[in-house]
């Protein structure tokens, strides 16, 4: 349901990239999802290819950068990943740290090929 | 060739809800997201709310479900402003249905916008409405581990409500607990436990609101300085 919203969103994206670069061909969409954005992989792999099949963009390419919770120690400023939902340091044992990363959902870039020699 | 993007997915959500948020700011008006689980009580949380408002309070309410509008008639009763928000199959709230609906029930600051959210703990989290929080309710006829298998909302939520506390004489369910794996996955969220149906802890959330409205208020910006 939610992966379906997100698969149309980045199409819609690469719509409006597409139309800023007239003649390219777009080979892939690249993304970073993080993962407290309850984007579940399969299903967004279905949303996908559901929504491009037999499209123009049925060969368009999604290419996932999955990203782990990282968070960054208040006391000492060591960035970690977090395992097991570990908050503390691993440093410095501190419990106080902020979160700096695992809430993405962004389109990071685009794969072009110019489809055909300039006249 | 690689071309940079650097783009938000929900980009256009984003947007909206950015403008609505300024909007709300302009106008004094608190907004607040109410997810939870299908069940779990938020149209009982808002019909106590209502019941405890003086009849000349400025509040509105959006109230999202899949379909029916059971909630709306329901939430009503009261007096204020509500709209049914019926998504016809779509399983979040987004910024461009709060948007239009606000829009024809034609409510103005200040005041306070309570937002239903479509009862699932997953994709309302990611769509953001333009609310100064949201609040994610728990009821304890669910497992205490929830905020462990559903962090994405209780690292975003501002405030956890433990609900139905009456039916903890009747259900194995450690409120600690469950506090403790909320803040496992967020530290600073807040809780609140109590029951809609006896009124029990109610002052401490209606004391929680009035708070963050009177906040909202007092920083209020100066637009035209």
């Amino acid at each position: 349901m939610h992966e379906i919203g997100i698969a149309s969103s980045i199409l819609e994206c690469v719509e409006a990239e597409a139309r800023r670069h007239p003649g390219a061909q777009i080979t892939a969409v690249g993304v970073r999802i993080g993962e407290l954005s309850n984007v579940d992989k399969d299903a967004l792999d279905f949303a996908f290819d559901a929504l491009t099949r037999d499209t123009p963009r049925q060969n368009l390419k999604l290419v996932v950068d999955w990203c782990p919770r990282r968070q960054k120690c208040l006391d000492c400023t060591e960035e970690f990943n977090v395992e097991e939902l570990e908050l503390s340091c691993p440093k410095c044992g501190s419990e106080r740290s902020a979160c700096i990363g695992g809430t993405e959902l962004d389109i990071a870039y685009l794969e072009l090929e110019e489809s055909c020699a300039k006249p | 060739m690689r071309e940079a993007v650097e783009k938000k997915v929900l980009s256009e959500n984003d947007r909206l809800a950015a403008e609505l948020r300024l909007r709300h700011r302009e106008q004094d008006i608190l907004c607040v997201n109410l997810i939870s689980s299908p069940g779990s009580g938020k149209t009982a949380l808002l019909e106590r709310t209502l019941a405890s408002f003086a009849p000349s309070r400025p509040v509105a309410v959006l109230t999202g479900d899949i379909q029916t509008d059971n909630d709306a008639r329901r939430l009503a009763r009261f007096g204020f402003p509500v709209r049914q928000i019926v998504t016809g199959g779509t399983c979040h709230l987004d910024a461009r249905m709060i948007d239009r609906h606000l829009n024809e029930l034609g409510f103005r600051g200040p005041g306070l916008l309570l937002i239903e959210n479509v009862g699932n703990l997953v994709c309302p989290s990611s769509y953001d409405l333009g609310e100064a929080a949201k609040i994610v309710l728990l009821s304890v006829t669910e497992g205490e581990d929830k905020p462990l298998k559903y962090p994405g909302i209780f690292h975003r939520a501002s405030l956890m409500i433990l609900t139905k506390t009456d039916l903890l004489a009747h259900v194995e369910f450690n409120p600690d607990l469950a506090f403790e794996n909320a803040r496992k996955v967020h530290p600073e969220i807040e809780s609140i436990a109590l029951s809609s149906r006896t009124g029990d802890g109610f002052d401490h959330w209606l004391h929680w609101l009035n708070a963050l409205q009177q906040k909202v208020q007092e920083t209020a910006p100066a637009i035209n300085s």
